[in-house]
Protein backbone atom coordinates (compact mmCIF):
# COMPACT_ATOMS: atom_id res chain seq x y z
CA UNK A 1 0.00 0.00 0.00
CA UNK A 2 2.99 1.97 0.77
CA UNK A 3 6.12 2.11 -0.72
CA UNK A 4 9.51 4.14 0.03
CA UNK A 5 12.32 3.54 -1.82
CA UNK A 6 15.74 5.46 -0.72
CA UNK A 7 13.94 8.17 0.23
CA UNK A 8 15.92 11.14 1.04
CA UNK A 9 14.94 14.54 2.46
CA UNK A 10 17.75 17.36 2.89
CA UNK A 11 16.56 20.60 4.56
CA UNK A 12 19.11 23.77 4.18
CA UNK A 13 21.81 22.42 6.45
CA UNK A 14 20.80 19.16 7.90
CA UNK A 15 19.79 15.95 6.27
CA UNK A 16 16.44 15.06 8.19
CA UNK A 17 15.89 11.44 6.13
CA UNK A 18 18.50 9.43 4.80
CA UNK A 19 18.30 6.73 2.51
CA UNK A 20 15.03 4.81 3.87
CA UNK A 21 13.58 2.43 2.34
CA UNK A 22 10.34 0.52 3.50
CA UNK A 23 7.34 -1.20 2.57
CA UNK A 24 3.84 -1.49 4.23
CA UNK A 25 0.96 -4.22 3.23
CA UNK A 26 -2.64 -3.40 2.96
CA UNK A 27 -4.36 -3.71 6.54
CA UNK A 28 -1.22 -3.10 8.88
CA UNK A 29 -0.50 -1.18 11.68
CA UNK A 30 2.88 0.47 11.42
CA UNK A 31 4.43 1.84 14.49
CA UNK A 32 7.27 4.80 13.34
CA UNK A 33 9.51 4.70 16.11
CA UNK A 34 12.23 6.90 16.69
CA UNK A 35 13.74 9.86 19.60
CA UNK A 36 12.82 13.48 19.13
CA UNK A 37 14.36 14.66 15.75
CA UNK A 38 15.09 11.02 13.90
CA UNK A 39 12.88 11.95 10.80
CA UNK A 40 9.43 10.43 11.51
CA UNK A 41 7.41 13.74 10.86
CA UNK A 42 9.25 14.57 7.94
CA UNK A 43 8.96 11.01 6.80
CA UNK A 44 5.46 11.55 7.08
CA UNK A 45 4.97 14.55 5.42
CA UNK A 46 6.42 13.01 2.43
CA UNK A 47 3.77 10.61 2.41
CA UNK A 48 1.26 13.41 2.98
CA UNK A 49 2.56 15.36 -0.10
CA UNK A 50 2.98 18.19 2.48
CA UNK A 51 6.71 18.30 1.90
CA UNK A 52 8.61 16.85 -1.89
CA UNK A 53 11.36 14.34 -1.08
CA UNK A 54 15.25 15.46 -2.17
CA UNK A 55 15.46 12.03 -3.58
CA UNK A 56 14.05 8.47 -3.88
CA UNK A 57 10.36 8.22 -4.19
CA UNK A 58 6.98 7.24 -1.98
CA UNK A 59 4.17 6.06 -3.72
CA UNK A 60 0.71 5.66 -1.58
CA UNK A 61 -1.61 2.96 -3.11
CA UNK A 62 0.80 2.87 -6.45
CA UNK A 63 0.39 6.86 -6.76
CA UNK A 64 3.95 8.33 -6.77
CA UNK A 65 3.82 11.25 -3.90
CA UNK A 66 5.18 13.85 -7.05
CA UNK A 67 3.83 13.08 -10.11
CA UNK A 68 0.24 12.25 -9.06
CA UNK A 69 -0.28 14.65 -5.30
CA UNK A 70 -3.93 14.53 -6.07
CA UNK A 71 -4.49 11.32 -6.31
CA UNK A 72 -2.47 9.97 -2.99
CA UNK A 73 -4.22 12.84 -1.01
CA UNK A 74 -7.52 11.42 -2.07
CA UNK A 75 -6.37 8.47 -0.52
CA UNK A 76 -4.59 9.65 2.62
CA UNK A 77 -5.97 11.00 6.14
CA UNK A 78 -3.55 12.77 8.13
CA UNK A 79 -3.26 14.10 11.50
CA UNK A 80 -0.07 16.19 12.21
CA UNK A 81 1.27 16.58 15.36
CA UNK A 82 -0.84 19.22 15.89
CA UNK A 83 -4.26 19.21 15.28
CA UNK A 84 -5.11 21.55 12.03
CA UNK A 85 -8.28 23.00 13.86
CA UNK A 86 -10.00 26.20 13.61
CA UNK A 87 -10.51 27.35 17.11
CA UNK A 88 -13.00 29.74 15.69
CA UNK A 89 -15.58 26.97 14.26
CA UNK A 90 -17.86 24.26 15.77
CA UNK A 91 -17.08 20.87 15.60
CA UNK A 92 -19.63 19.77 13.11
CA UNK A 93 -19.00 22.95 11.17
CA UNK A 94 -15.44 22.29 10.69
CA UNK A 95 -16.15 17.85 10.25
CA UNK A 96 -18.32 19.41 7.59
CA UNK A 97 -15.70 21.48 5.78
CA UNK A 98 -12.81 19.47 6.20
CA UNK A 99 -15.20 17.01 4.53
CA UNK A 100 -15.68 18.72 1.37
CA UNK A 101 -12.29 19.73 1.79
CA UNK A 102 -11.69 15.87 0.94
CA UNK A 103 -13.88 15.48 -1.57
CA UNK A 104 -16.68 13.97 -0.11
CA UNK A 105 -20.14 14.40 -2.21
CA UNK A 106 -22.27 16.86 -0.03
CA UNK A 107 -25.03 14.14 0.09
CA UNK A 108 -23.02 12.02 1.87
CA UNK A 109 -21.39 14.63 4.21
CA UNK A 110 -24.16 13.92 6.70
CA UNK A 111 -24.11 10.78 7.04
CA UNK A 112 -20.12 11.08 7.73
CA UNK A 113 -19.82 13.56 9.93
CA UNK A 114 -21.98 11.89 12.45
CA UNK A 115 -20.25 8.31 11.96
CA UNK A 116 -17.12 10.09 12.88
CA UNK A 117 -18.59 11.78 15.37
CA UNK A 118 -20.02 8.68 17.30
CA UNK A 119 -16.39 7.03 16.23
CA UNK A 120 -14.14 9.12 18.01
CA UNK A 121 -16.12 9.79 20.72
CA UNK A 122 -17.24 13.56 20.49
CA UNK A 123 -21.18 13.69 19.72
CA UNK A 124 -21.18 15.46 23.17
CA UNK A 125 -18.90 18.41 21.91
CA UNK A 126 -20.68 18.55 18.57
CA UNK A 127 -21.84 22.36 18.78
CA UNK A 128 -18.93 23.93 20.86
CA UNK A 129 -16.43 26.13 19.44
CA UNK A 130 -13.37 24.12 18.79
CA UNK A 131 -11.37 27.05 20.62
CA UNK A 132 -13.37 26.28 23.97
CA UNK A 133 -12.02 22.50 23.90
CA UNK A 134 -9.56 20.30 26.03
CA UNK A 135 -6.26 18.81 24.94
CA UNK A 136 -8.35 15.88 24.67
CA UNK A 137 -11.01 16.73 22.55
CA UNK A 138 -9.19 18.70 20.38
CA UNK A 139 -7.14 15.59 19.38
CA UNK A 140 -10.16 13.38 18.76
CA UNK A 141 -11.97 15.93 16.54
CA UNK A 142 -8.20 16.00 14.93
CA UNK A 143 -8.77 12.44 14.47
CA UNK A 144 -12.38 12.29 13.11
CA UNK A 145 -10.90 14.72 11.02
CA UNK A 146 -7.97 12.42 9.36
CA UNK A 147 -10.63 9.51 9.17
CA UNK A 148 -13.77 11.25 8.06
CA UNK A 149 -12.97 10.51 4.14
CA UNK A 150 -12.69 6.90 4.72
CA UNK A 151 -9.36 7.00 3.49
CA UNK A 152 -6.99 3.81 2.26
CA UNK A 153 -4.34 4.48 4.78
CA UNK A 154 -3.80 7.10 7.84
CA UNK A 155 -0.96 8.97 8.92
CA UNK A 156 -0.96 9.79 12.67
CA UNK A 157 1.63 12.07 14.24
CA UNK A 158 2.01 11.10 17.45
CA UNK A 159 -2.52 10.70 18.03
CA UNK A 160 -2.51 9.53 21.54
CA UNK A 161 -0.10 12.80 22.88
CA UNK A 162 -1.86 14.58 25.32
CA UNK A 163 -4.53 12.33 25.94
CA UNK A 164 -5.42 10.78 29.41
CA UNK A 165 -5.01 6.99 30.20
CA UNK A 166 -8.20 6.40 29.45
CA UNK A 167 -8.51 8.25 26.25
CA UNK A 168 -5.40 6.45 25.35
CA UNK A 169 -6.88 3.34 25.59
CA UNK A 170 -10.38 4.34 23.70
CA UNK A 171 -7.82 5.74 20.59
CA UNK A 172 -6.23 2.03 20.77
CA UNK A 173 -9.39 0.22 20.42
CA UNK A 174 -10.53 2.78 17.61
CA UNK A 175 -7.48 2.41 15.63
CA UNK A 176 -7.66 -1.37 15.87
CA UNK A 177 -11.41 -1.11 14.80
CA UNK A 178 -9.91 1.10 11.77
CA UNK A 179 -7.36 -1.64 10.78
CA UNK A 180 -8.56 -4.09 8.33
CA UNK A 181 -9.70 -1.81 5.86
CA UNK A 182 -7.37 1.13 6.37
CA UNK A 183 -3.72 0.88 6.73
CA UNK A 184 -2.06 2.95 9.14
CA UNK A 185 0.94 4.35 10.00
CA UNK A 186 1.71 6.03 13.47
CA UNK A 187 4.35 7.59 14.57
CA UNK A 188 5.66 8.06 18.34
CA UNK A 189 8.18 7.70 20.52
CA UNK A 190 6.25 5.65 23.62
CA UNK A 191 7.32 2.34 23.04
CA UNK A 192 4.68 1.10 24.94
CA UNK A 193 2.23 2.53 22.31
CA UNK A 194 3.73 0.39 19.51
CA UNK A 195 3.90 -2.91 21.64
CA UNK A 196 -0.36 -1.98 22.52
CA UNK A 197 -1.53 -0.76 19.18
CA UNK A 198 0.89 -2.28 16.30
CA UNK A 199 1.87 -5.38 14.48
CA UNK A 200 5.13 -4.32 12.87
CA UNK A 201 7.14 -1.36 13.58
CA UNK A 202 9.89 0.67 12.00
CA UNK A 203 12.66 2.12 14.12
CA UNK A 204 14.82 5.15 13.00
CA UNK A 205 17.28 7.16 14.05
CA UNK A 206 18.93 10.35 13.29
CA UNK A 207 17.30 9.96 9.25
CA UNK A 208 18.44 5.99 9.39
CA UNK A 209 16.44 2.92 8.86
CA UNK A 210 17.43 1.14 12.02
CA UNK A 211 15.11 -1.71 11.83
CA UNK A 212 11.64 -3.28 10.55
CA UNK A 213 10.39 -6.01 12.13
CA UNK A 214 6.77 -7.45 13.67
CA UNK A 215 6.58 -6.54 17.30
CA UNK A 216 5.76 -10.00 18.21
CA UNK A 217 9.38 -10.69 17.04
CA UNK A 218 11.74 -8.00 18.12
CA UNK A 219 9.78 -7.98 21.74
CA UNK A 220 10.32 -11.79 21.80
CA UNK A 221 13.45 -11.75 20.57
CA UNK A 222 14.17 -10.93 24.47
CA UNK A 223 10.92 -10.55 26.01
CA UNK A 224 10.50 -13.61 29.25
CA UNK A 225 14.02 -14.30 28.60
CA UNK A 226 16.52 -13.70 30.70
CA UNK A 227 19.47 -11.46 30.05
CA UNK A 228 22.24 -11.32 32.57
CA UNK A 229 25.63 -9.35 32.87
CA UNK A 230 28.79 -11.50 33.58
CA UNK A 231 32.19 -9.81 34.28
CA UNK A 232 35.06 -12.24 35.05
CA UNK A 233 38.35 -11.00 36.02
CA UNK A 234 40.76 -11.22 33.98
CA UNK A 235 44.86 -11.36 35.05
CA UNK A 236 47.44 -10.68 32.41
CA UNK A 237 45.20 -12.42 29.53
CA UNK A 238 43.90 -15.04 31.62
CA UNK A 239 41.43 -16.18 31.14
CA UNK A 240 41.37 -15.78 28.11
CA UNK A 241 38.04 -14.34 26.44
CA UNK A 242 37.19 -16.96 23.84
CA UNK A 243 37.30 -19.64 26.52
CA UNK A 244 35.14 -18.20 28.81
CA UNK A 245 33.08 -17.27 26.01
CA UNK A 246 32.84 -21.01 25.02
CA UNK A 247 32.03 -21.90 28.39
CA UNK A 248 29.19 -19.62 29.01
CA UNK A 249 27.83 -20.85 25.63
CA UNK A 250 27.93 -24.51 26.96
CA UNK A 251 25.95 -23.62 30.21
CA UNK A 252 22.80 -24.94 29.50
CA UNK A 253 19.59 -22.88 28.89
CA UNK A 254 21.92 -19.92 27.03
CA UNK A 255 20.93 -19.19 24.21
CA UNK A 256 23.73 -16.50 23.09
CA UNK A 257 26.36 -14.91 24.88
CA UNK A 258 27.70 -11.50 23.52
CA UNK A 259 31.04 -10.34 24.25
CA UNK A 260 30.40 -6.71 25.27
CA UNK A 261 33.75 -5.06 26.87
CA UNK A 262 37.06 -6.10 28.00
CA UNK A 263 38.61 -3.02 30.09
CA UNK A 264 40.45 -2.98 32.74
CA UNK A 265 41.45 -6.54 32.68
CA UNK A 266 37.70 -7.00 32.95
CA UNK A 267 36.05 -9.49 30.52
CA UNK A 268 32.23 -8.57 30.12
CA UNK A 269 29.52 -10.77 28.72
CA UNK A 270 26.08 -10.65 27.82
CA UNK A 271 24.36 -14.15 28.37
CA UNK A 272 20.91 -14.25 27.40
CA UNK A 273 18.95 -17.03 28.14
CA UNK A 274 16.84 -18.98 26.11
CA UNK A 275 12.76 -18.24 26.93
CA UNK A 276 11.76 -19.14 30.24
CA UNK A 277 14.85 -19.99 31.72
CA UNK A 278 16.28 -19.14 35.19
CA UNK A 279 20.17 -19.37 33.84
CA UNK A 280 21.93 -17.27 36.97
CA UNK A 281 23.06 -19.90 39.07
CA UNK A 282 24.35 -22.57 36.69
CA UNK A 283 26.15 -19.41 34.82
CA UNK A 284 27.53 -18.49 38.57
CA UNK A 285 28.74 -22.32 39.09
CA UNK A 286 30.20 -23.06 35.85
CA UNK A 287 32.62 -19.73 35.90
CA UNK A 288 33.79 -20.45 39.76
CA UNK A 289 33.79 -23.88 38.98
CA UNK A 290 36.45 -23.17 36.00
CA UNK A 291 38.24 -21.34 38.90
CA UNK A 292 38.04 -17.67 37.40
CA UNK A 293 37.32 -15.15 39.85
CA UNK A 294 33.49 -14.04 39.60
CA UNK A 295 33.61 -10.16 39.65
CA UNK A 296 29.65 -9.41 39.13
CA UNK A 297 26.74 -11.22 37.92
CA UNK A 298 23.41 -8.84 37.70
CA UNK A 299 20.53 -9.41 35.60
CA UNK A 300 20.08 -7.08 32.49
CA UNK A 301 16.33 -5.86 32.56
CA UNK A 302 15.04 -5.82 28.65
CA UNK A 303 11.92 -4.74 26.91
CA UNK A 304 10.94 -3.22 23.39
CA UNK A 305 12.77 0.10 25.13
CA UNK A 306 16.11 -2.04 25.63
CA UNK A 307 15.82 -3.50 22.15
CA UNK A 308 15.08 0.32 20.86
CA UNK A 309 18.06 1.91 22.85
CA UNK A 310 20.37 -1.23 21.44
CA UNK A 311 19.77 -0.73 18.09
CA UNK A 312 19.34 2.92 17.85
CA UNK A 313 22.83 3.17 19.79
CA UNK A 314 24.56 0.21 17.78
CA UNK A 315 23.93 2.17 14.71
CA UNK A 316 25.82 5.07 16.06
CA UNK A 317 28.36 3.20 16.85
CA UNK A 318 28.43 1.84 13.38
CA UNK A 319 28.21 5.03 11.93
CA UNK A 320 30.87 6.52 14.02
CA UNK A 321 33.64 3.57 12.81
CA UNK A 322 32.27 4.71 9.20
CA UNK A 323 33.36 8.57 9.85
CA UNK A 324 37.12 7.11 11.43
CA UNK A 325 37.57 5.04 8.86
CA UNK A 326 36.74 7.76 6.85
CA UNK A 327 38.93 10.28 8.06
CA UNK A 328 41.56 7.97 8.24
CA UNK B 1 -14.41 25.46 -8.80
CA UNK B 2 -16.23 23.66 -6.13
CA UNK B 3 -12.80 24.10 -3.95
CA UNK B 4 -12.51 27.73 -4.19
CA UNK B 5 -16.11 28.47 -3.21
CA UNK B 6 -15.58 25.89 0.32
CA UNK B 7 -12.15 27.87 0.94
CA UNK B 8 -13.89 31.34 -0.11
CA UNK B 9 -17.04 30.44 2.26
CA UNK B 10 -14.83 29.25 5.15
CA UNK B 11 -12.40 32.41 4.87
CA UNK B 12 -15.63 34.46 4.92
CA UNK B 13 -17.14 32.90 8.23
CA UNK B 14 -14.39 33.42 9.82
CA UNK B 15 -14.09 36.70 8.82
CA UNK B 16 -17.01 37.14 10.33
CA UNK B 17 -16.47 35.13 13.08
CA UNK B 18 -14.31 37.30 14.46
CA UNK B 19 -14.04 41.11 15.16
CA UNK B 20 -12.47 41.93 12.12
CA UNK B 21 -15.31 42.14 9.38
CA UNK B 22 -16.96 44.27 12.27
CA UNK B 23 -14.13 46.63 12.92
CA UNK B 24 -12.80 46.95 9.31
CA UNK B 25 -16.48 47.99 8.18
CA UNK B 26 -17.70 50.14 11.37
CA UNK B 27 -14.27 52.06 10.83
CA UNK B 28 -15.04 52.53 7.76
CA UNK B 29 -18.53 53.49 7.68
CA UNK B 30 -17.76 56.08 10.59
CA UNK B 31 -14.88 57.66 8.59
CA UNK B 32 -16.56 57.82 5.19
CA UNK B 33 -19.95 58.89 7.02
CA UNK B 34 -18.41 61.80 8.69
CA UNK B 35 -16.15 62.94 5.50
CA UNK B 36 -19.81 62.32 3.71
CA UNK B 37 -21.48 64.75 6.21
CA UNK B 38 -19.07 67.49 5.58
CA UNK B 39 -19.24 67.37 1.60
CA UNK B 40 -22.69 67.10 1.43
CA UNK B 41 -23.39 70.31 3.95
CA UNK B 42 -20.45 72.43 1.98
CA UNK B 43 -21.80 71.75 -1.03
CA UNK B 44 -25.51 73.02 0.37
CA UNK B 45 -23.78 75.95 1.94
CA UNK B 46 -21.80 76.65 -1.23
CA UNK B 47 -25.17 76.06 -3.29
CA UNK B 48 -27.58 78.32 -1.36
CA UNK B 49 -24.52 81.17 -1.81
CA UNK B 50 -23.91 80.78 -5.36
CA UNK B 51 -28.47 81.06 -5.46
CA UNK B 52 -28.07 84.24 -3.53
CA UNK B 53 -25.35 85.74 -5.38
CA UNK B 54 -26.91 84.68 -8.80
CA UNK B 55 -24.53 82.86 -11.40
CA UNK B 56 -20.82 81.94 -9.89
CA UNK B 57 -19.78 78.28 -10.93
CA UNK B 58 -22.01 75.34 -11.87
CA UNK B 59 -22.78 73.13 -9.06
CA UNK B 60 -22.22 69.21 -9.96
CA UNK B 61 -23.06 66.73 -7.29
CA UNK B 62 -20.87 64.43 -9.38
CA UNK B 63 -18.17 66.39 -9.31
CA UNK B 64 -17.90 68.00 -5.46
CA UNK B 65 -19.35 65.14 -3.65
CA UNK B 66 -19.03 61.93 -5.24
CA UNK B 67 -15.85 62.21 -7.09
CA UNK B 68 -13.26 63.31 -4.02
CA UNK B 69 -15.59 61.32 -1.53
CA UNK B 70 -14.57 58.20 -3.45
CA UNK B 71 -11.06 58.80 -4.25
CA UNK B 72 -11.08 59.56 -0.58
CA UNK B 73 -12.69 56.08 -0.19
CA UNK B 74 -9.70 54.17 -1.79
CA UNK B 75 -7.05 56.18 0.63
CA UNK B 76 -9.75 54.65 3.17
CA UNK B 77 -9.01 51.37 2.08
CA UNK B 78 -5.28 51.62 2.06
CA UNK B 79 -5.70 51.41 5.58
CA UNK B 80 -7.79 48.56 5.84
CA UNK B 81 -6.54 46.14 3.52
CA UNK B 82 -3.38 44.57 5.36
CA UNK B 83 -6.46 44.51 8.61
CA UNK B 84 -8.16 41.98 5.77
CA UNK B 85 -5.51 40.59 4.59
CA UNK B 86 -2.79 39.88 7.77
CA UNK B 87 -3.97 36.61 8.33
CA UNK B 88 -5.02 35.23 5.14
CA UNK B 89 -2.02 32.75 5.32
CA UNK B 90 0.14 33.74 8.30
CA UNK B 91 -2.39 32.62 10.53
CA UNK B 92 -2.86 29.34 9.15
CA UNK B 93 0.71 28.80 9.42
CA UNK B 94 0.73 29.84 12.70
CA UNK B 95 -2.25 27.47 13.68
CA UNK B 96 -1.05 24.46 11.48
CA UNK B 97 -3.92 24.33 9.34
CA UNK B 98 -1.77 24.99 6.27
CA UNK B 99 -1.27 21.33 6.70
CA UNK B 100 -4.69 20.31 6.73
CA UNK B 101 -4.80 22.74 3.39
CA UNK B 102 -2.23 21.07 1.61
CA UNK B 103 -2.18 17.62 2.30
CA UNK B 104 -6.27 17.80 1.07
CA UNK B 105 -6.81 17.33 -2.75
CA UNK B 106 -7.04 20.92 -3.30
CA UNK B 107 -4.88 23.09 -5.91
CA UNK B 108 -2.79 25.58 -4.75
CA UNK B 109 -4.14 28.04 -6.79
CA UNK B 110 -7.62 26.87 -5.98
CA UNK B 111 -7.14 27.68 -2.14
CA UNK B 112 -5.16 31.14 -3.21
CA UNK B 113 -8.02 32.22 -5.30
CA UNK B 114 -10.57 31.36 -2.19
CA UNK B 115 -9.12 33.47 0.27
CA UNK B 116 -8.58 35.86 -2.16
CA UNK B 117 -12.11 35.65 -3.06
CA UNK B 118 -13.12 35.64 0.93
CA UNK B 119 -11.21 38.90 1.65
CA UNK B 120 -12.67 40.57 -1.78
CA UNK B 121 -16.07 39.73 -0.73
CA UNK B 122 -15.62 41.22 2.79
CA UNK B 123 -13.99 44.21 1.12
CA UNK B 124 -17.28 44.52 -0.81
CA UNK B 125 -19.23 44.60 2.23
CA UNK B 126 -17.25 47.47 3.63
CA UNK B 127 -17.53 49.13 -0.06
CA UNK B 128 -21.30 48.61 0.31
CA UNK B 129 -21.17 50.71 3.85
CA UNK B 130 -20.34 53.80 1.22
CA UNK B 131 -23.11 52.61 -0.86
CA UNK B 132 -25.45 53.72 1.78
CA UNK B 133 -24.47 57.27 1.84
CA UNK B 134 -24.34 57.68 -1.96
CA UNK B 135 -27.88 55.98 -2.51
CA UNK B 136 -28.82 59.19 -0.12
CA UNK B 137 -27.50 61.25 -2.48
CA UNK B 138 -29.48 59.95 -5.05
CA UNK B 139 -32.48 59.77 -3.27
CA UNK B 140 -32.54 63.84 -2.80
CA UNK B 141 -30.67 64.17 -5.92
CA UNK B 142 -30.05 63.61 -9.32
CA UNK B 143 -26.15 62.52 -10.03
CA UNK B 144 -25.13 61.04 -12.79
CA UNK B 145 -25.19 57.07 -12.35
CA UNK B 146 -22.55 56.00 -14.84
CA UNK B 147 -19.54 57.87 -13.35
CA UNK B 148 -20.50 56.31 -10.02
CA UNK B 149 -20.70 52.79 -11.48
CA UNK B 150 -17.17 53.31 -13.11
CA UNK B 151 -15.92 54.80 -9.83
CA UNK B 152 -17.05 51.85 -7.79
CA UNK B 153 -15.24 49.60 -10.18
CA UNK B 154 -12.06 51.16 -9.89
CA UNK B 155 -12.56 50.77 -6.40
CA UNK B 156 -12.94 47.06 -6.43
CA UNK B 157 -9.98 46.73 -8.99
CA UNK B 158 -7.48 48.96 -6.68
CA UNK B 159 -9.24 46.55 -3.97
CA UNK B 160 -8.37 43.49 -5.65
CA UNK B 161 -5.09 44.61 -5.92
CA UNK B 162 -3.86 45.80 -2.81
CA UNK B 163 -5.23 42.30 -1.27
CA UNK B 164 -3.96 40.35 -3.83
CA UNK B 165 -0.40 41.86 -2.78
CA UNK B 166 -0.62 41.75 1.13
CA UNK B 167 -2.36 37.59 0.37
CA UNK B 168 1.58 37.33 -0.95
CA UNK B 169 2.73 38.62 1.82
CA UNK B 170 0.60 36.95 4.33
CA UNK B 171 2.29 33.36 3.18
CA UNK B 172 5.91 34.93 3.72
CA UNK B 173 5.45 34.96 7.37
CA UNK B 174 4.00 33.21 10.29
CA UNK B 175 3.46 36.76 12.15
CA UNK B 176 0.39 38.42 11.46
CA UNK B 177 1.66 41.20 12.56
CA UNK B 178 4.47 41.42 10.71
CA UNK B 179 2.09 40.53 7.64
CA UNK B 180 0.10 43.39 8.46
CA UNK B 181 2.65 46.25 8.94
CA UNK B 182 4.79 44.91 5.87
CA UNK B 183 1.70 45.08 3.72
CA UNK B 184 0.85 48.90 4.75
CA UNK B 185 4.00 50.02 4.10
CA UNK B 186 3.70 47.88 0.47
CA UNK B 187 0.30 49.94 -0.57
CA UNK B 188 1.38 53.31 0.89
CA UNK B 189 4.89 53.13 -1.46
CA UNK B 190 2.98 52.10 -4.23
CA UNK B 191 0.36 54.23 -3.65
CA UNK B 192 3.46 57.25 -3.55
CA UNK B 193 4.97 56.53 -5.97
CA UNK B 194 3.37 59.03 -8.37
CA UNK B 195 4.00 61.73 -5.62
CA UNK B 196 8.05 61.04 -5.95
CA UNK B 197 7.96 61.46 -9.80
CA UNK B 198 5.32 64.01 -9.92
CA UNK B 199 7.81 66.86 -11.35
CA UNK B 200 9.69 64.08 -13.45
CA UNK B 201 9.40 63.27 -16.86
CA UNK B 202 11.99 61.40 -17.90
CA UNK B 203 11.42 57.44 -19.16
CA UNK B 204 12.01 55.71 -15.27
CA UNK B 205 10.01 58.30 -14.29
CA UNK B 206 7.11 57.34 -16.24
CA UNK B 207 7.28 54.05 -15.48
CA UNK B 208 7.32 54.48 -11.75
CA UNK B 209 4.87 56.81 -12.24
CA UNK B 210 2.93 53.66 -13.76
CA UNK B 211 3.37 51.40 -11.08
CA UNK B 212 1.93 53.84 -8.87
CA UNK B 213 -1.80 52.09 -7.97
CA UNK B 214 -3.13 55.84 -7.25
CA UNK B 215 -2.27 57.10 -10.97
CA UNK B 216 -4.58 54.37 -12.48
CA UNK B 217 -7.82 55.15 -9.95
CA UNK B 218 -7.55 58.79 -11.08
CA UNK B 219 -9.29 58.38 -14.56
CA UNK B 220 -11.92 55.73 -13.21
CA UNK B 221 -12.85 58.68 -10.22
CA UNK B 222 -13.87 61.06 -13.03
CA UNK B 223 -15.95 58.28 -14.53
CA UNK B 224 -13.67 57.55 -17.36
CA UNK B 225 -13.10 53.86 -17.84
CA UNK B 226 -9.81 53.38 -19.64
CA UNK B 227 -8.70 49.84 -21.07
CA UNK B 228 -5.27 50.80 -19.72
CA UNK B 229 -5.70 51.21 -16.60
CA UNK B 230 -8.21 47.98 -16.23
CA UNK B 231 -5.18 45.91 -18.20
CA UNK B 232 -3.11 47.26 -15.47
CA UNK B 233 -5.33 46.19 -12.33
CA UNK B 234 -5.58 42.93 -13.63
CA UNK B 235 -2.40 42.47 -14.58
CA UNK B 236 -1.58 43.12 -11.01
CA UNK B 237 -4.06 41.06 -9.65
CA UNK B 238 -2.44 38.06 -11.75
CA UNK B 239 1.01 38.51 -11.15
CA UNK B 240 0.56 38.96 -7.54
CA UNK B 241 -1.65 35.94 -7.15
CA UNK B 242 0.86 34.04 -9.42
CA UNK B 243 3.48 35.35 -6.84
CA UNK B 244 1.24 33.82 -3.79
CA UNK B 245 0.90 30.40 -5.43
CA UNK B 246 5.29 30.29 -5.63
CA UNK B 247 5.46 31.41 -2.74
CA UNK B 248 2.89 28.75 -1.28
CA UNK B 249 4.93 26.53 -2.81
CA UNK B 250 8.24 27.55 -1.76
CA UNK B 251 6.73 26.60 2.07
CA UNK B 252 6.69 22.80 0.64
CA UNK B 253 10.22 23.33 0.34
CA UNK B 254 11.50 25.20 2.74
CA UNK B 255 9.33 23.92 5.79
Amino acid sequence: MIKVEGLTKRYARTVAVDNISFEVEKGQIVGFLGPNGAGKTTTMRVLTCFLPPTAGSASVAGFDVLEHPLEVKKRIGYLPETPPLYPEMEVTEYLRFVGKLKGIPSGDIGRRVDDVLGRCAIGDVRNKLIGKLSKGYRQRVGLAQAIIHNPDVLVLDEPTSGLDPKQIIEIRELLKSLAGEHTIILSTHILSEVEHSCEHVIIINQGKLVAIDSVANLTNRLRGAEAVAVVVDSDGGRPNASDVQQRLEQVPGVSRVVMKDTRDSRLCFEVESLQGRQVRADVARSVVNAGWALNELRPVGLSLEDVFLQLTAAEQTEAQKVQEGASK
Amino acid sequence: MKNVLLICQKELKSYFASPIAYAVMAIFGLIFGWVFFNASRDFVRFSFQSQMTGGGGQMNVNEQIIRPLLGFAGTIALFLVPMITMRLFAEEKRMGTVELLLTSPVKDIEIILGKWLGAMLLYLCVLFMSMINIALLFAWGKPDLKPVLVAYLGLILQGGTLLAIGALISTMTKNQIIAGIATFFISLLLWLLSWFTAFDSSATAQVVNYLSIVTHFENFGKGVLDSKDVVFYISMIFFSLFLTSRSLESLRWRA
